[in-house]
Order: structure tokens, then sequence, then C-alpha cells
């Protein structure tokens, strides 16, 4: 149903060019939720920013690939026509709901917007049915809730109306960046459960971009590593999870705390500077088990076991 | 809520007490005072007179009992008299009040609708050529002394169309008298346009940098409407504020341009009283102008309060 | 070198402003060697003579060349304009320092004289300051001086406020520094790039008020050229006849102010620690 190729964006900045997603790849059929892992500074934001083409150009800029959405090319749509895709077709919810939500709108309005701008709804049609999605994603009371500023919700709340609003519409994929991040542990686990039930009443397509494999190992079918704007690693969860092939991979499965008293195992190094990455493997500096040859040369990409890719010369 | 303003209240109240003995203070700093520039222009000074001028003026009393008569007169709504034409203060002031109130008003309506809609279109397009033209003009408005404005405006009408707009007596018709400030208005609203235009950008410029602007993207919403309606009512918050910063710079500008343009104005007779060292006008001119600013910035605060959600329905 | 030609690059409107700003320094202090004539020396024949060879700008209805005025004029309103600044700001930080760092009842009671000041119009307020001082050029830059010193109080109050309870300003009390010595060694130092910013930007201010008190008659007395005088000199009545008297003094405020706010906004977005263009 998405089908992502080779997609490429830069950044033009004063320090240089920044190559953000370099030819990233994926596919994403109807109901599937793929999740995209790596830490921050990887690209995997920029995708997705870079799929509903909300990339600030300048300083950014898709350069290349190809984005079609049930055959649909996005890359090549005129702004117009885009703008009738997000928010309908395409939805995203964003990190922080506190920042992400007018402070001077009510959020009955603000949900209701997308209705009247995709479905030519009056407003008080729209309204209607906002006070009706809010009750979908578990808001009490929410014909009074509809009236009311995005500061007077809690921060679980904000969340809940941003999934509304991405909902309203009924979108066949929503794209969730990091939608939990800035909430309390508890929460968390509230929020996903929604997003989860929603996205299997609505039939929605889902990619979830989080850099905490928790997160992935509760809602993803398939999962894609990232580093460094590149794909590193590609795999259904479970396979992921049993058998990571790529290092960076597991250094990440190695630094979540375990019950047992077992020291955290951290990946030394940090993520390299974009404009000015090393020749070879951009993880060989940080990699324990890099060999000369993984700093020379252009590493591929591959099918090393059915259904699992990985970008590593001893995977 | 309503603590909150009536503590504003009462702030206001001890600010104006306070500004009432600083202005008392300041104009005796030196000695010296009406009688000596009366004696002055004789050329020569006759003790014996001075002292009589001295004691019906009340000038030989210590300066706390003169602090205390005029206060107490102000209560009472008594200004005291002038020494120069030794009128009652508040017969000589009231009259001038009208023509300075209107030419006032023009100017700052002339000044924000000007400032608001550049500064918006400035901010909407940055960095481009229109925006840069802005910044500029903005920035020479702020630079050209308003005095010099004014004088270049009547040269212009005496050069091209051979007419001196002079305020002389009171016209007939409100129109024309509004037409005949028309031109001073706009040499006293240049320099307050040029500051709103350039706050007003910033604050657009900060607010749409914000997540929830790229949140009303997400959801497809044409920028006309991310401009105007999702941008600007947040933006225009702080211009509410800058509208208070803006009556205490258009008074500065009333004094020269009246004096330009020889409007029997109160800002005008302040400059002659001060002149004269008529201590009753300069003292009750300058409580004015602190009132007046001092309202100005009381209601501005009501303003914000009504505005703005976060404060209306604080938790 | 290099930092300036960086500076140019990146900031090239403030490198114009810059560039005036150097341009009527040197006109100052060269004022004796550039201008051709005394600015005082009057010449009744060449009463409102039109610009040309002999009076480059024209002369006034004393005779006086204009051009002459013009350029001494930058000395003394420059003059002013500096010192009035510099000594409206030296007040403020000795003010909003000490109230930012004491506290208690000194800081209520500064805070209130700062609220009290600002509700003034800085013209008003130099104004009636100017008024019962007397014309004189030291009263001028004080009467002007006093009005810039509420704000800039104000900032460097709220700035002394943010650093007091920063970590380093605790460190420092760790290891046993006096309260001055902090204040003024580390916090002082940290309040200077607003300062800076504040500074440049009230630089502007003093000049147009100065020229505003000057035409009103209150200002720089005779003999003194001020442009501001020089354009009261010549208000309403030559202004068919004789328009270099209306103009050139008023191009000469403009642009000095124009070069300080050029300057200014440079120097602000320079040191704005958000650094986003």
């Amino acid at each position: 149903m998405l089908v992502v190729e080779n997609l490429q964006t830069r950044f033009y900045t004063r320090a240089g060019m920044v190559k953000a997603v370099d030819g990233v790849s994926f596919t994403l059929g109807r109901g599937e939720t793929l999740a995209i892992v790596g830490e921050s500074g990887c690209g995997k934001s920029v995708t997705a920013l870079s799929l509903m083409r909300l990339v600030a150009d300048p300083p950014g800029r898709i350069v290349g690939g190809s984005v079609r959405l049930e055959g649909t090319e996005l890359l090549a749509l005129d702004e117009a026509a885009m703008r009738r895709v997000r928010g309908k077709l395409v939805s995203m919810i964003f990190q922080e709901p506190m920042t992400s939500l007018n402070p001077v709108m009510t959020i009955g309005r603000q949900i209701g917007e997308s209705l009247v701008l995709h479905e030519g709804l009056s407003r008080r049609a729209a309204l209607a049915r906002s006070v009706g999605l809010l009750q979908l994603v578990g808001i009490p009371e929410p014909a009074q809730r509809a009236r009311e500023y995005p500061h007077q919700l809690s921060g679980g709340m904000r969340q809940r109306t941003m999934i509304a609003m991405a909902l309203a519409c009924r979108p066949r994929v929503l794209i969730a960046d990091e939608p939990t991040s800035a909430l309390d542990v508890t929460i968390q686990a509230q929020i996903l459960e929604l997003i989860g039930r929603l996205q299997r009443e609505l039939g929605t397509a889902m990619i979830m971009i989080t850099h905490d494999l928790g997160v992935v190992a509760e809602t993803a079918e398939r999962v894609i590593v990232m580093y460094a704007g590149r794909k590193v690693e590609e795999a259904a969860v479970g396979e992921l999870f049993a058998r990571p092939l790529h290092p960076y991979t597991r250094g990440l499965m190695n630094s979540i705390p375990r019950r047992a008293a077992v020291r955290l195992q951290e990946i030394p190094g940090m993520v390299p500077a974009l404009s000015n990455l090393p020749p070879g493997c951009a993880f060989a500096p940080r990699c324990p088990q890099a060999s000369a040859k993984c700093r020379a040369m252009e590493i591929p990409y591959e099918e090393k076991q059915p259904g699992h890719w990985a970008a590593c010369l001893y995977a | 809520m309503s603590g909150y303003l009536i503590r504003r209240f009462f702030l206001m109240l001890v600010t104006l007490f306070g500004i009432s003995v600083v202005i008392f203070v300041m104009l005796r700093l030196v000695p010296g005072n009406i009688t000596d520039i009366i004696f002055d222009s004789a050329g020569f000074v006759n003790p014996k007179q001075k002292q009589r001028i001295e004691r019906e003026l009340g000038l030989d009393q210590p300066i706390v009992t003169q602090y205390a008569r005029w206060i107490g007169g102000l209560a009472r709504g008594d200004l005291g008299y002038a020494y120069v034409s030794e009128k009652p203060a508040l017969q000589e002031i009231a009259p001038r009040i009208p023509v300075s109130a209107k030419l006032a008003g023009l100017a700052l309506v002339f000044s924000t609708l000007f400032g608001v809609t550049l500064g918006v279109v400035s901010a909407v397009r940055q960095d481009s050529t229109l925006d840069y033209v802005l910044r500029v003009v903005s920035l020479s408005g702020l630079s050209l002394p308003s005095f010099w404005l004014g004088l270049l405006i009547l040269m212009a009408c005496v050069q091209w169309f051979g007419w001196i707009p002079i305020y002389r007596s009171t016209p007939e018709s409100f129109w024309k008298e509004l037409g005949l400030l028309a031109l001073p208005a706009a040499a006293v609203g240049f320099r307050s346009s040029a500051l709103v235009m350039r706050l007003t950008r910033s604050s657009m410029l900060e607010v749409l940098r914000q997540d929830y602007v790229r949140t009303a993207r997400a959801k497809g919403a044409p920028e006309r409407s991310v401009n105007y309606r999702h941008a600007l009512g947040n933006a225009l918050l702080p211009v509410v504020t800058i509208v208070g910063i803006e009556a205490a710079f258009l008074i500065g500008g009333l004094i020269v341009t009246e004096t330009v343009f020889n409007i029997p104005g109160v800002a005008r007779f302040l400059v002659e009283a001060i002149r004269w060292r008529d201590y009753p006008i300069v003292q009750n001119l300058v409580m004015f102008i602190a009132l007046i600013v001092v309202l100005v910035n009381f209601i501005v605060d009501l303003l914000y309060v009504a505005l703005d959600p976060r404060i209306k329905f604080g938790n | 070198m290099q930092a300036t030609i960086d500076f140019v690059r990146r900031y090239p409107l403030g490198a114009i402003g810059a560039a005036i700003m150097g341009l009527f320094v040197l006109t100052a202090i060269f004022a004796g060697t550039i201008a051709p004539f005394d600015p005082t020396a009057t010449d009744a024949p060449a009463s409102l003579a039109r610009p040309g060879s002999v009076h480059l700008l024209g002369a006034d209805f004393m005779g006086r060349d204009v051009f002459s005025r013009i350029v001494h004029g930058a000395r003394i309103s420059l003059a002013v304009g500096l010192c009035a600044t510099a000594l409206g700001c030296l007040i403020g930080v000795a003010i909003g320092l000490a109230s930012g760092y004491l506290g208690g009842g000194f800081d209520l009671l500064v805070q209130r004289l700062i609220d009290i000041l600002q509700s003034l119009p800085l013209l008003v307020m130099a104004l009636v300051m100017a008024a019962s001082l007397g014309p004189s050029l030291a009263n001028t830059i004080v009467a002007i001086a006093i009005p810039l010193v509420p704000n800039v109080a104000r900032i460097i109050r709220s700035n002394t406020l943010a650093l007091r309870e920063m970590p380093f300003v605790e460190a420092a009390r760790a290891v046993g520094m006096s309260e001055v010595r902090i204040a003024l060694r580390h916090v002082l130092p940290n309040t200077l790039a607003p300062l800076i910013v504040l500074a440049t930007a009230q630089v502007g201010s003093a000049i147009l008020v100065e020229s505003a008190l000057s035409f009103l008659g209150l200002g720089i007395p005779e003999p003194h050229p001020s442009w501001g005088r020089m354009l009261s000199e010549s208000a309403a009545e030559y202004v068919r006849t004789a328009p270099w008297l209306v103009i050139y003094p008023g191009i000469a405020i403009s642009l000095v102010v124009f070069g300080t706010n050029l300057l200014g906004d440079a120097v602000r977005d320079a040191l704005d620690p958000r650094q986003r263009r």
C-alpha cells in the first residue's frame, strides 16, 4: 500500500551538506505496523517528515527516491494535492503534545479542523464529530472537554487529543513520531494500548518511530533499525529480538536494563556528525567487531536470513 | 484573578503618587523660579516685588507644604492656578486636550494598522526582497527624528501643493478637522508604525517556529489558514502589549509634532509651560501624561487577560 | 583581522552601520580640519546662500556655513549621545546589579522607582530635567542620561536575578568568595552581552532625544552647533525659501541614528545565544 524506494533527504546548512536520509526503502501493507528504531539523529524523524513532505525547505530538501501511496507518487504531487493527502490519507502525531497543540484554540476546534478541511463538514457538525472522537480516545466528559484549551488538560489527555485529531478522517497511514517519549511511564502504556486498539478497529497502517525498544516489542510487527541516515537491519519483530544480526542492534538490546543485576552495557562513542561521515560503515568507529575492510568499502544491505536483512559484513 | 486586577490597580495608584513626588522634586532641583524669569525679561530685580509675588504664588512656603497643597488640590479636582495666565490650570489645560486626543488617536490607528499588517507580511515572507525592503524602511523610520519628518512634510506641501497645512482655528466639521490632522498624525505615526512593525514581525516569526504550526500543516491546512488563523492568533497577544509601549512613544512624538505644525494641543502647551517655569501647568500636565500611560498599560493588561485563554482559564 | 572579515560577511548590514558610525566619529574628531569655515562665524552678506562651491551645503540666515556647522555638530551630537548613554548605562548597571543582587527592601524600592520612572516617556522626562537644570552642555548630558537609567537598570536587574541562581555562583560561594567579588567578577561579566546590545540601542535614542531637546530650545545652547537646534532655527519660516537648512541637518541626524540601529541590530544578532537567523 505504501512503497518507499530509495528516499533521500538532504539538509543544506552553513556547516555543510548533511545526508539526513540516505537511501531508505520499505513497504507498508494495509493495517500493518512498522517500527523505525534508532538513536537521536539517525534520521528516523526526518524520514517520517519526508513522507509527509513537511521537511522545511530551506534548509532541507527531498532530493531523490519515490514514495507511492496506493499507486500515487507523493513526491510528484503539487502542494495543493499534497495538502489533500495530509491529514486525510496520511496523518502524523508528534512527540510533544503540549507544544504541538495551538494554545489559543479549543481542542474541539482543532480536532474538527481536519473534518472541515477534508470532509467539508460544517463547523457544528465537525464539533459534534469531535466530541465523538474524544470519547473514542477515552477522554471522560468529552462534550465539556471539547470546549477547553490544551493547557487545561494533562499530558496524557493532550496526547489522546492528538490521536483523535490524527485519526479524525480515518487515514490509511498513521505516523507516530515518539508519541510516548514525553509522557509518564504509566501513561505510556495506556497510550500505546489505545493507539493499537484504534489502529486495529480502523484498519490503519502505522509507522511507529521510537528509540525505545520496549515500545517496539509492544507494538510492531516489523522493525527497521536506522543509523546515520541508513537502514542497518530489518526483520519481523520476533526475529529481530531473537537474533539481532547487526552489532548496532545488538548494542541497543544490550543497553536495555534487565531484571538481573547485570551491569548495563553501553555502546561506546557517539553518533557521528552527519556532515562528516567516515568512509565505509558508519558504525565502524564504535563497533567491537570492525575490521579494516569495514572501514574501506561500501557495506551491502543483504538478506542474511529469510525476511531478515542487515548491512554488516560479519552478520 | 480579580485579586490580581485589584493589586494592579493599587500598584497603579502608588505609581502615580510616586510620579507626583518625582516630578515635583525634579522641577525644583535648581534654585530659581518663575519670578526670576519675569524679572529677567524686565532687566532688573526688585526684591520687594519679587517677595510679594512669591508670597502670592505660595512659593515662599516650604517645599513639603507646597507639595501637600498641590496634591490636596488634585484630589479635590482643583489643579491650582497657572503662573503665567493666572487662570485656573484646569481651564488652561482642558480645552487643549481634545485636539491632542484626536491627533494621538489618528496616529495610533495609522501606526497600528500599518505596523501590524506590514509586520505580518514581512514575517510570512521572511527573507524575501519585500521583507528586506520593509525591514530597512522600518529601521529608517526609527532613525528619523519625528520633528524632521514633520518639517519635511511641511516642506513637501509647500513646494508641491503650495499649501501650508497649519492648524489654525477650530474648523467647522469634524471630518475636516481630521483631514487637517492627517498629515501631522502621519508624521507622529510613522515612527510608531516602524516600532510596531518590527515587534510584530519578530513575534510572528517566533510563533511560526512553534510546533503547533507544524501540526496545522500536518493536518493539511492551507498556508493562508496556517498563517492567519493559527499563527496570527498567537502572535497578536504580544502585539497588544506593544500597543501599550506605543502609547509612551507617541506622546514624545506629539510634543515635537504639535510644535512643528503649530497645533494648539496639550503637548505643545507643556513645552511652553516648561519654558516659562509655570510649575502648576507643568506638574499637572506631566501627571496627566503619566496617568494616560499608566491607564493604557492597565487596559492592555486587562485586554491580555481577556484574550489569552491560558490566563483566563488558568488552573 | 579575520574576525572583522567574518563579521562583515555574516552581518553586512551591521558592517554598513559600523562604517557609517566610523565615518561620523572620524568627522567629529577631525572637525577642525574638515570644516572649511568656523561654525560660529557669521557673515551677513552670505545670508541664506544657496549650496554651491563656496558654501557646500549653503548658509543660514546669519551667513554661517551649513556644512561646517554640520561637521562640528557631529562632534557635539556624538559626544552628547555617547556620554549620555555611557552615563546612563553606568548608573543603570550599578543600580540594577545592586538591586538584583542584594534583593530585599532595597530591591523593592528600586523596582518601584523603575516602574514610576518608566511611566514617563523619555522625551518628557528629559524635557523636565533639561528645563530644571538649565541650558548647558553638561546639563543636557545629564538630562538625557537620567531617563535612560530605569530601562538599563530593569534589564540588568532581571539578568542579575537569573544569574544569581546559577550553579557557578553557588560554586563560587562554596569556595568562600565574598559576595562583592562574586558580583563583580562572575555576575557582571555575564551581563555584558545584553548590556552591549542595550547600549548600542540606546545611543540612537540618546541622539534623537538630544536633537529633539535642542529643537525645542531646551537642549544644547549657543554657541555650540547642534543639528537639532539648526532645524529649529530654520523651522517653518525658511521652509520655502531655503530648504537646504531643513534637509541637511536632518539627514545628518537620521544617518547617524540609522548607523547605530544597523550596528545595534547586528550586535544583537551576533550575541544572541539562540543563534537562529
